[in-house]
């Protein structure tokens, strides 16, 4: 099995949000190898999550980070030194599909500020997970900047907590690497 | 092959598989039972030698392996033991030095409870470990120790930690010993990716004042020949890092030493006036380079490396070719044309500017007229010691001395810590460097300062009959931070004399080892005959003028072009 060498790199030097889909190895220990690498290394991670693949022996981690295309480079290659980590595909906007799950808990005494917020919930696609005489919570998914614009839109009412995953992703179309 | 034994026997027989036959270590609580499978070994190659301090035991593994080029295996004990070899293990990743580092642990259902010697030791070691390994099981061990070695040594070497709980150790177990193991995240480049190969060769063969730079790859691939044969072909002069000192031999007309910080005054200088530069086995490291912007500006940089992520990490090139440089070098030559001819005048004037700077800095770099300094002292070693001698080096001043005055004429037979610049890694690497090679002489080139950390490896040099020399620069001082606070702390002077503490002949004659002090060169020749002739460890004490500083200098953050050549 072959790491992937044919990553597409942007060939602008100024900082962008990538995405890296990285499939590592199921077992203990492989977070912290990974996290340890970006902090020893001066890298920076925005989001990442860990999950397991459609094969029981490995995980699929999505790391997002803001960074020039020279820096992602170097970025990737240490990555691929890592023994426990079998495959990277850098991943963008056009290539992949991918998404984040948000739940934002806002105020809502007054009535009619919860109606509003669960019309603008509707309009995002949005879901209300609870709510109280106090307090609304609304579930988003989508892309970060769609999760942001939402945040926006209702920090007049005051959010009181945020809890966002990171981004998941998956290229889009055929998979031609056959782990 | 099946067969029933206790987790510590199969790490054993896992080693014999191995082939190791030097085990450099010290037991304790967590370790125990290993200790006891070696005891247990039956008409076995394996030796253990009896380290003073792990670190030492790392040191000497480390050593071993850069002598030997396989890998060295160190033992230490869980907790202490297992921190104390951490500089050891730094200092073997830092100059990719493959070392197997097998750590007791406390039992699994210990582990994470504050237990008495615990210390996670693998995360302690991340930064600086290729891989760590901890069995859950018994009959793990034998995978693990064979993908250990295969990591190792294999790609970009580097050290491997296997850190097995107690329990693990003594659990009974059936073993199977594979023949063959696969690490599916592991593809360290077995051919050279030669795509840009012709691109590389043709700014070679263009090039009117083209350079090579060797690095450490050159060494840990034992590619000598291939880049003798390349240089010698296109008449090329070759400067080399710190660390590929000895890649070729100093005293060929196309050798100029290395370049850095302490480099050669005509290395620094000629490599700026270089207008293609091949980098072969080399990371580009600020020692070396001195300013990653300033160096190779505006000319054709050609990286040869085995390592993907070295290309474009500090020094972005016009030339990559990935792969063990043995093999890259090969193919290199094999594209130079026949009839290939190089431009005989602009050849001779290129070649002829190493004697003209040659002759400017022997003037102008100052020598100090007392009757022993270091830079005669060296020369001496050199005129004394036969040409497969094995030397190595303390840091510091003593090291920077080495770099400068000592010329390496057998290729391969010179090492350092040059990239962790580890004070008292020269002498326990000495020994080991000798349980490598029992049959030439092996040197330590020691300052005070740095032989201070780890002289207890006197006791492991007598008693284990490992004999090296200790080459001991004497200043008194730690020499090289004094030299940085006469030079940038207008001589104000903080922390940094030693006083002649203790007396070292005595000290080595306490440990049963010989001791010479020199006053004068006379006494010196005398010495190291009378050294190279011996049996047993030696200390050839070398009083020098604690003013003696290290010319030429390249300031931190400076360019090469930037170098002082006295104060």
């Amino acid at each position: 099995m072959q790491k992937n060498k044919n990553t597409i790199f942007d060939d602008e030097n100024d900082d962008k949000l990538y995405i890296l889909s990285v499939i590592v190895e199921n077992k203990p220990g492989v977070l912290f190898r990974i996290t340890n690498l970006f902090r020893s290394r001066n890298f920076n991670i925005e989001s990442i999550t860990v999950g397991i693949t459609e094969k029981p022996d490995l995980s699929r981690m999505t790391i997002t980070t803001v960074s020039d295309v020279k820096t992602l480079e170097q970025l990737v290659k240490q990555l691929q030194k890592l023994i426990d980590v079998i495959q990277i595909n850098v991943l963008n906007k056009e290539n992949a599909v991918y998404r984040e799950l948000a739940l934002i808990k806002m105020n809502a005494k007054d009535p009619t500020t919860r109606i509003e917020i669960a019309n603008f919930a509707s309009i995002y696609r949005g879901n209300i997970m609870d709510i109280s005489n106090e307090t609304i919570t609304v579930e988003i998914i989508g892309t970060p900047d769609k999760i942001d614009a939402f945040k926006n839109l209702v920090s007049n009412y005051g959010i009181i907590q945020v809890a966002r995953t990171g981004v998941s992703a998956l290229p889009r179309g055929a998979v031609n690497d056959h782990l | 092959m099946m067969n029933e034994m206790s987790g510590a026997a199969a790490l054993m027989a896992a080693l014999e598989k191995e082939k190791v036959d030097y085990i450099f270590g010290l037991p304790g609580g967590a370790n125990l039972p290993i200790y006891d499978a070696y005891d247990a070994l039956v008409d076995s190659k394996i030796r253990h030698v009896l380290v003073r301090h792990e670190q030492s035991a790392a040191h000497m593994a480390d050593g071993y392996a850069r002598i030997k080029r396989k890998a060295g295996v160190c033992f230490a004990t869980s907790g202490p033991g297992a921190t104390n070899l951490v500089t050891g293990i730094a200092t073997a990743y830092a100059d990719s030095s493959p070392i197997i580092a097998v750590t007791g642990q406390v039992a699994l259902p210990m582990i994470g409870k504050d237990a008495f010697q615990e210390t996670d030791i693998i995360g302690v070691t991340n930064p600086v470990t290729k891989y760590a390994f901890q069995p859950r099981v018994a009959n793990e061990i034998p995978e693990m120790v064979k993908k250990s070695f295969y990591i190792a040594e294999s790609g970009r070497p580097g050290p491997v930690l296997i850190d097995i709980p107690k329990d693990v150790q003594q659990q009974v177990t059936r073993m199977d010993f594979p023949e063959y193991i696969k690490v599916r995240g592991y593809n360290p480049i077995v051919d050279a990716d030669l795509s840009e190969i012709n691109k590389a060769c043709e700014m070679i063969l263009k090039a009117e004042k083209p350079m090579i730079m060797a690095g450490g790859g050159v060494i840990l691939s034992g590619a000598f020949s291939e880049l003798q044969t390349l240089a010698e072909l296109l008449s090329i002069p070759v400067v080399t890092t710190f660390k590929g000192k000895g890649a070729f031999p100093e005293n060929h007309p196309l050798a100029l030493g290395p370049i850095g910080m302490h480099g050669h005054a005509e290395a620094n200088k000629m490599v700026q006036e270089a207008d293609c530069i091949l980098a072969i086995g080399a990371r580009f490291s600020d020692r070396t380079v001195g300013r990653f912007d300033e160096f190779g500006k505006d000319i054709n940089v050609i990286h040869f490396d085995v390592d993907p992520a070295e290309i474009g990490k500090n020094k972005s090139v016009n030339a990559a070719v990935i792969g063990d440089v043995k093999s890259s070098l090969r193919s290199l030559i094999k594209l130079i044309p026949k009839n290939f001819k190089t431009n005989e005048e602009i050849s001779k004037l290129w070649l002829g500017r190493k004697r003209e700077l040659v002759n400017y800095y022997e003037d102008s770099i100052k020598d100090y007229s007392r009757e022993i300094t270091a830079k005669k002292a060296l020369k001496k070693l050199r005129e004394i010691l036969p040409a497969d001698g094995i030397v190595t080096t303390e840091v510091g001043q003593c090291q920077m001395w080495a770099s400068l005055h000592f010329d390496v004429i057998s290729p391969g037979t010179f090492f350092s810590s040059t990239g962790l610049g580890t004070m008292g890694f020269g002498f326990p690497a000495s020994i080991g460097a000798k349980a490598a090679r029992n049959n030439v002489p092996v040197v330590d080139i020691a300052g005070d300062g740095s032989f201070n950390m780890t002289e207890n490896s006197l006791a492991v040099s007598v008693l284990e009959e490992l004999p090296v020399i200790v080459f001991l620069l004497n200043n008194q001082m730690l020499g090289m931070v004094a030299q940085w606070q006469r030079t940038f702390y207008n001589r104000r002077y903080s922390g940094v004399h030693q006083k002649n503490c203790p007396d070292y002949c005595k000290l080595a004659e306490s440990y049963g080892a010989q001791a010479y002090r020199v006053g004068s060169m006379a006494e010196l020749d005398k010495a190291l005959k009378g050294a190279i002739k011996s049996d047993v460890a030696t200390v050839i004490d070398i009083p020098i003028d604690p003013d003696e500083d290290v010319y030429p200098f390249v300031a931190p953050g400076t360019g090469l072009k930037d170098m002082i050549i006295g104060a």
